[in-house]
């Protein structure tokens, strides 16, 4: 959509809100901003909520939701939008954009990086997306209790498949997603590759003969909860999580639980405006003051998810409850990038519901 | 002046009587009728595709479905696309042609852009340089399924039936057939289920309907709990019972029943499935049976054992047959809630936890194919109506007692 | 070897829920084979239980059953080879009537085509032939009585046991009932005990009856019997009407005493072991109370005051004051001459001795 039809639109929305369809009120605006609830929803809150209320005196309705993208279309299909500013999986996000539900981003929405370099320099490559901008960079890791390995410890992607040195169960999401880029990386197709192998018949097929040689051991997860649970309660050994979950069982529960950094495979988290929104002025207001280095930085030492700026990575120092030192538990610290995979969501949002399927007939077998 | 013969006012009353269910009628139309309506209508009625490519599908009615389209196809193709980019309608576009046919998305896309900034010479050369998999027939036929109005695919799917090029009904690929097993194990789980809560309830119903009535009213209250706890609780509950160093194995190790290392998987296994779900429907059957159980009067089985019945033959040739409503009601109520559940089996149900319910949440939410979502959602809709009709024959709706 | 005179037996038999308050109290009762015996009383007399006893859904607390010779304590209800017929007919409602009289035949493992005649035959006997395929719902209260009646027997029982069977029905159902009931049994010949709390009912179908009250027997006897000789104060006043006289004994001399009853002394009947200065109630049937009687005619002659008067065709129906009485009745013949009275009358009435029974004295029990 060109620059001047999203003004024609803001100018219809304007309309509709001055006709008293908006749930604004005041002078400085309101917004709906909607997060995940629990340690995401508190970071960003204490993060990027406070602080932007406090600089522009817009309030800001909080509200959580669990993913997806059900909701967002119910609105825009009934014109009954009171949904601004989404914190979005990329695999919504692009998903969201191709089915309208979401606003354009404007090019010329970004400032640019702490040491001054221009904004497509200064985020990671395919951060930006046409609707989304990106946020945070959160990884699925492999993580153990130390007490259920005595002797050797599991140090690789490699062992987390290898029954033999490291028996007991294993705990993977109950989704095609990232598991089949673990099968495949454990099965040695550098990170570059993976996505081109699984492209091809042959590749896929691998990518399952590799998840059938542990598949009888494996409990499937659904929430992001279940992991740290259930390496805590020894209902199995070795579990693939998200590092924010473990850093989190780490350093407010004293766990002693271990990151395996090895073939971790990171994805990222954009914001979305939904689509219709009478508060669109406001809403990219808040991206582009949540979009600063300084601001993303924040967030990262809420909680361990890296920025997806490279400028903002310098300025994260402490946890600013516990003053742990945030660098070694961000995904995106160069000791942790030895073998690290990008997610690639654009091949996902064509080839999931297929590979879903696939999947889930797999797992029914 | 004699009153005329009243025949108004009854009429009038009857009116009168009628508009007070209105709002009722009204709530059920909009609250469920409709929406369900509409969701059903989704399944088989998709005109994005057909609304943004006319012109193209007009001509590729003429096609083969064999070899490449003539240049015309083309134009008319780069035509559309490029006003659909304008639209912001090509990544929609591409959606659904790729639910044809995977990795069609991003084809459509790039030819979308292709028509709209670098015009080759033709518009063959400009879709082609766009992607190549323009130059592929399979591309077009996707798109003219893809442009049927009015269709049955998402039915196909949902019975893991495709058509092959040549347009007949086959059956899809054994490691892409899902929907069909997912449902008769659905089917399965709900009908354990079931049969777990009427072994459990019927028992329970028939103390609580024989107790006094205060110690009877306490019994419901028990029965109720769990509905007064989220069933997120509950399920976690049961996960911290029964994993392998949870409350029930670590018993059974202290009494030396099991060794340490053999310990029992009762969790992400069918057995937690069961058990969960069992637990958490379990009220929906004990309700209707304790309803019907307390108007039994106890005098018709003292007449059995008078007419030399012992208490096997008095049970199930006079108290089960009594109970039949109850006990069918019960079984229907939970077979039904237990085929929409897939929270609890999901969550502790392991690799067996995915039911049909989980691929309507997913096609709801994660894929947006809300088109397959309400074709899945409508077989559903007739398993159990077909349910309904055998539980009719057999029983007798009429007969139905829900407490 | 059963003793015919013995063929159901109760010998001490007591019970109790509460350990304390007594339900029925030291039973002694025997029934004769062929007999139609009724245990009548009010409710919460203890009848019903003893039956429930006897059928076996309760177990005495104290005491003996014997059936047939034999004790029957420790087999349950269906091995007593006992029909019983419930208050609400107990017909099971998921059945057809066929399938309801076939069900005491097919748990004995009769086999159907035996079953089909002798179902045929118990719906003959209670004039219910063809109605097999009837559901019990469809069908009258009469009828489902009698489908009970038929059920009861079908499976040959000699020993019948009833519970108010017709309690539910309209009284000329009911009449036309007791006839049906007394037919069958007679031409069975089954015994039959029977509970209910109509004296009427009682009257016109018992051989012999049991008068239950407070847990205890008061008497047995025919129905002549009772109402000509009541051996206690609650069964003068359960069966007909009767007037009380509340006196104390002055003298006695043989069978005969003499009772101070205010101002009069009234001759009577001793009919209870009583001495001279115990309290007694005298019993006197106010038929057979004369009115205005020629003088010197009977021995107890009082004066009345005529208080009230019902014209009750065969009868009337005199209430008068006698001896600070207010509802002292006597009952005239309507035959010709019998004489004007009207109310404020003072009238002459009197009985003889024999008509006038001294009963023991139970001045706080009031009858139903």
């Amino acid at each position: 959509m060109s620059a001047s039809g999203l003004r024609r639109r803001g100018a219809a929305l304007a309309l509709l809100a001055a006709l008293g369809c908006s749930s604004g009120d005041g002078d400085a605006g309101s917004l709906t901003a909607v997060s995940w609830g629990g340690a995401m929803a508190r970071a960003v809150n204490k993060a990027q909520y406070e602080p932007f209320e406090a600089a522009t005196g817009v309030t800001i309705a909080r509200e959580d939701y669990n993913g997806g993208l059900a909701e967002i279309r119910t609105q825009v299909d009934t014109g009954n939008v009171h949904w601004d500013v989404v914190d979005l999986e990329t695999f919504d996000s692009l998903r969201g954009c191709d089915e309208g539900l979401l606003e354009l981003m404007p090019d010329d929405l970004l400032g640019p990086g702490a040491d001054g370099s221009a904004p497509a320099e200064d985020f990671w490559p395919g951060t930006i997306t046409d609707c989304g901008i990106g946020r945070i960079f959160y990884s699925t890791v492999l993580a153990y209790h130390p007490d259920r390995f005595p002797g050797e410890t599991p140090a690789t992607l490699g062992d987390f498949f290898d029954l033999e040195r490291f028996p007991g169960r294993r705990g993977m999401r109950r989704s095609p997603l990232v598991n089949l880029e673990f099968a495949l990386m454990a099965d040695g197709v550098a990170p570059e590759e993976v996505y081109a192998v699984l492209d091809t018949d042959a590749g896929m097929e691998r990518a399952f003969r590799k998840l059938d040689t542990i598949r009888d051991f494996v409990v499937w997860w659904e929430a992001g909860a279940q992991p740290p649970q259930m390496l805590a309660d020894a209902e199995v050994v070795l579990s693939t999580a998200y590092n924010g979950r473990i850093f989190n069982a780490q350093v407010a529960e004293n766990q002693p639980f271990v990151i395996i950094w090895d073939g971790q495979v990171l994805d990222f988290g954009q914001y979305g405006i939904v689509a219709g929104t009478p508060n669109l002025e406001v809403a990219l207001d808040f991206v582009r003051f949540a979009s600063t280095p300084e601001s993303m930085a924040r967030v990262s030492a809420e909680i361990a998810y890296s920025p997806v700026r490279r400028s903002a990575l310098p300025l994260v120092t402490t946890h600013r409850e516990t003053g742990v030192a945030m660098a070694p538990h961000l995904p995106t610290s160069p000791e942790n990038m030895g073998r690290a995979l990008v997610s690639d969501t654009r091949w996902w949002s064509e080839h999931l519901d297929e590979v879903n399927e696939r999947f889930s007939a797999w797992l029914a077998r | 002046m004699t009153e005329p013969r009243s025949v108004g006012p009854p009429a009038r009353a009857r009116l009168r009587a009628a508009g007070l269910t209105l709002p009722l009628v009204a709530f059920v139309g909009f609250s469920f009728l409709f929406p369900l309506g509409t969701m059903l209508s989704r399944s088989v009625y998709d005109p994005l595709v057909a609304d943004a490519l006319p012109e193209t599908l007009a001509l590729l009615e003429e096609w083969d479905g064999e070899t490449l389209p003539g240049e015309p196809v083309f134009a008319a193709a780069a035509r559309e696309l490029e006003t659909a980019l304008g639209d912001r309608l090509a990544g929609r576009l591409g959606g659904r042609v790729n639910r044809v046919a995977s990795g069609m998305r991003s084809v459509i896309v790039r030819g979308a852009r292709a028509a709209a900034e670098a015009p080759a010479a033709t518009a063959r050369e400009t879709l082609i340089a766009g992607d190549p998999a323009w130059g592929d027939p399979a591309t077009w036929r996707a798109i003219r399924t893809a442009g049927e109005r009015f269709t049955v695919r998402h039915y196909l799917r949902a019975l893991d039936l495709d058509r092959d090029a040549g347009g007949s009904v086959v059956r899809q690929p054994e490691e892409l057939r899902i929907y069909v097993p997912l449902l008769l194990r659905t089917l399965m789980v709900s009908g354990a289920v079931t049969l777990l809560c009427l072994l459990l309830g019927y028992p329970i119903a028939h103390l609580i309907a024989n107790a006094p009535p205060r110690r009877a009213r306490w019994l419901i209250l028990l029965v109720l709990v769990p509905f007064w706890t989220s069933l997120l609780v509950r399920t976690t509950a049961w996960i911290v019972l029964l994993q392998t160093h949870g409350v029930v194995n670590s018993l059974l190790v202290a009494l030396g029943i099991v060794a340490d290392d053999g310990r029992i998987a009762m969790i992400y296994n069918m057995t937690g499935t069961l058990v969960a779900m069992t637990h958490v429907l379990l009220p929906f059957m004990v309700l209707p049976l304790y309803s019907v159980m307390r108007t039994i009067p106890p005098h018709f089985m003292r007449a059995a054992s008078s007419l030399g019945a012992n208490r096997r033959q008095s049970f199930f040739r006079v108290y089960w047959p009594l109970t039949l409503p109850g006990t069918a009601a019960g079984s229907l109520l939970v077979f039904i809630l237990a085929i929409g559940y897939y929270i609890t089996p999901a969550l502790v149900g392991g690799s067996s936890g995915q039911l049909f319910s989980n691929m309507i949440a997913f096609h709801m939410q994660t894929s947006l194919n809300w088109g397959l979502a309400a074709a899945l959602g409508g077989i559903l809709f007739v398993a159990v109506g077909a349910l309904y009709v055998v539980y009719d024959r057999l029983v007798g709706a009429s007969s139905l007692r829900l407490g | 070897m059963p003793d015919d005179a013995n063929y159901v037996e109760f010998k001490g038999v007591s019970k109790t829920y509460d350990g304390v308050t007594p339900v029925v109290d030291g039973l002694d009762l025997q029934v004769e084979k062929g007999e139609f015996l009724t245990l009548l009383g009010p409710s919460g007399s203890g009848k019903t239980t003893c039956l429930m006893m006897l059928a076996g859904f309760e177990a005495p607390t104290a005491g003996s059953i014997r059936v047939r010779g034999r004790p029957i304590g420790d087999l349950p209800p269906r091995k007593r080879g006992i029909g019983m017929v419930f208050q609400n007919y107990a017909l099971f409602p998921h059945l057809t009537v066929g399938q309801n009289l076939s069900f005491p035949l097919e748990v004995r493992g009769v086999d159907p085509e035996h079953t089909r005649n002798r179902v045929a035959r118990a719906l003959g006997l209670v004039r219910l032939e063809g109605y097999e395929n009837r559901k019990t719902t469809q069908l009258s209260g009469g009828q489902q009585q009698r489908v009970a009646i038929a059920r009861a027997l079908v499976f040959e029982p000699d020993l019948v046991l009833m519970d108010e069977p017709l309690g539910a029905l309209d009284r000329r159902l009911r009449e036309e009932m007791q006839y049906e009931i007394r037919r069958i049994q007679r031409t069975l010949g089954i015994t039959c005990i029977y509970v209910t709390h109509d004296q009427q009912e009682a009257m016109v179908l018992s051989d012999r009856v049991a008068v239950f009250h407070d847990g205890r027997l008061q008497q047995i006897a025919s129905p002549e019997g009772l109402y000509e000789e009541p051996m206690r104060n609650f069964v003068a006043r359960f069966i007909g009407e009767n007037n009380r006289l509340p006196g104390r004994i002055e003298s006695i001399d043989g069978a005969v005493c003499d009772v101070r009853v205010g101002e009069a002394l009234i001759q009577a009947l001793r009919v209870v072991p009583a001495e001279v200065g115990d309290e007694t109630t005298l019993s006197i049937r106010p038929e057979r109370v004369k009115l205005a009687p020629e003088p010197g005619l009977y021995h107890n002659e009082f004066e009345a005051e005529v208080l009230d008067l019902t014209f009750l065709g065969d009868h009337l129906r005199v209430v008068v004051r006698l001896l600070g009485n207010d509802d002292f009745v006597v009952k005239i013949p309507n035959i010709v001459g019998h004489g004007a009275v009207i109310p404020g009358d003072r009238v002459r009435i009197g009985w003889t001795p024999t008509d006038c029974r001294a009963l023991d004295h139970e001045p706080e029990a009031a009858p139903p």
